[in-house]
């Protein structure tokens, strides 16, 4: 099918798929007007039950923990997809230095101005993160924010200095290490419920007191163990797509076209 | 004419929500560049965002974290925020997947035109 | 407040259109950032202070840095091939 063909087609099926998205909406419960009893159960429950004062952390962590389980494993199976896409190929050999600039275009050296106020901000924002991470059952907040908050960091680095002192701050296999005891850990603190003789993921820590750090039991920990995962898997990231854009060339062109005749 | 304002308004947001789904769906039907249709992609995924959050909402809420407010406090489905929440963090690792197979689809086929994909044509 | 909500949603449903048709995927990136930092601005008004937490740093800093990072490789091998 032509490209003209298929656009028409798409208009006038995507039109007749508006036109019945809109009909079906029409039974809605309008904007403002929340039908279910379930969220007001649980805004009124959270505090009593999980001595959570963020009734998002407790249902993510706790009443949809084995839900959120199924996330996290998304998460680490395309993190593990991309890393493997983005792999040294046979036919590529590293740049020696990193090509970190563009060839054709003169690029003014970072200021002195933006190195030092990055370098002031790196501290900030891991405190930043870890406040995050272990604040979620408290206020808004959680593994998954302060994961991609304490991943921002080794990023901040590369913007105020380059790519040596990125490859530097970071390691593939800490970074790999991070990411897979989150993920594990995870699963493991739902087992170990099993060995208290509850259900799967069921909160086996004393609760504490509402309000303190160490309080709503397994939420904090799996809070802690999801920013683990998170921040070790967009790191994983972040160094496979700069090493296929800085470091990885092609080692020759020629080979490679003349046996693709070979592969139609 | 306030009655048909107001109807108009219930339903914004999945009237919002039902038009970026098709239109991020157009760009991906006539997207000549992979990552202008992994983009338009991302836009379709925002679409479930604004039906989740018309769903959960409730006029004259707040939200539902009770640190400052006291118990009983009306406060808008925090189950819907938990989806979103979760979504938003495995969408930007899906996304950094999809960009990873654009690379290789480049490198493959020569040309970034979903069009000239050799082993996609039928 | 009905009439910020209003305005929001009208103003995402709007910005979302415009960064589908930029076809130049270097400029829509510009749009789609801006756009996540909207989606974030909506979440803060629809009282989600935790979804906008995390759409601002995925918004902001993850996803264009993969898409900017993917062109600069993609235009790498453009220049190849010439």
């Amino acid at each position: 099918m032509n490209y003209q063909a298929r656009t028409a087609l798409f208009i006038v099926s995507g039109l007749g798929f508006l036109c019945f998205y809109i009909w079906g909406l029409h039974g809605l419960p309008g904007l403002g007007h929340y039908p279910g009893p379930y969220g007001n159960l649980i805004n009124s429950l959270t505090v009593y039950e999980r001595h959570a004062t963020d009734a998002v952390t407790a249902v993510n962590f706790d009443y949809r923990g084995f839900d959120t389980l199924g996330e996290e494993f998304i998460l680490f199976a395309s993190v593990m997809g991309a890393n493997l896409l983005l792999r040294k190929q046979k036919d590529d050999r590293e740049e020696d230095p990193p090509l970190d600039r563009a060839q054709d275009r003169v690029v003014p050296p970072t200021s002195d101005a933006i190195r030092v106020t990055g370098l002031a901000l790196v501290l900030p924002i891991v405190v930043f993160g870890l406040y995050t991470i272990s604040h979620g059952q408290l206020t808004p907040g959680g593994g998954f924010q302060g994961g991609v908050i304490l991943a921002s960091m080794p990023l901040i680095i590369y913007l105020c200095g380059d790519y040596k002192a990125f490859d530097q701050v970071t390691s593939h296999v800490l970074s790999e290490v991070t990411e897979a005891v989150g993920a594990g850990g995870y699963a493991i603190a739902g087992l170990i419920s099993i060995v208290f003789g509850l259900n799967y993921l069921t909160n086996f820590i004393p609760l504490g007191q509402t309000g303190d750090v160490l309080s709503s039991g397994t939420i904090l920990l799996i809070s802690v163990l999801t920013g683990l995962e998170v921040a070790g898997g967009l790191v994983v990231l972040m160094i496979a797509f700069f090493r296929q854009t800085l470091v990885y060339r092609k080692a020759d062109d020629e080979s490679r076209e003349q046996d693709e005749p070979s592969r139609q | 004419m306030s009655q048909a304002v107001s109807e108009f308004l219930r339903m914004l947001p999945f009237l919002v929500a039902a038009w970026l789904f098709v239109v991020g769906l157009y760009g991906i039907v006539t997207s000549r560049h992979l990552v202008h249709l992994i983009m338009c992609l991302v836009v379709v995924q925002t679409s479930t965002y604004l039906l989740l959050l018309g769903v959960g909402y409730k006029i004259g809420a707040a939200a539902p974290i009770f640190a400052d407010i006291p118990v009983g406090t009306p406060a808008v489905d925090p189950v819907t925020h938990a989806l979103m929440l979760t979504d938003i963090v495995v969408e930007a690792t899906v996304m950094a997947l999809l960009l990873a197979l654009a690379i290789q689809a480049e490198e493959r086929a020569g040309s970034v035109d979903p069009e000239q994909l050799r082993i996609m044509r039928g | 407040m009905i009439v910020l909500q209003a305005g929001i949603l009208l103003f995402v449903g709007v910005i979302g259109t415009a960064v589908v048709f930029t076809r130049n995927p270097l400029n829509q990136v510009i749009g789609l950032t801006f756009y996540g930092l909207l989606m974030a601005l909506m979440f803060f008004i629809f009282q989600a202070p935790d979804v906008a937490f995390s759409q601002i740093v995925i918004g902001a800093v993850v996803l264009p840095l993969m898409v900017l990072l993917t062109l600069a490789k993609l235009k790498v091998k453009e220049q190849r091939r010439k």
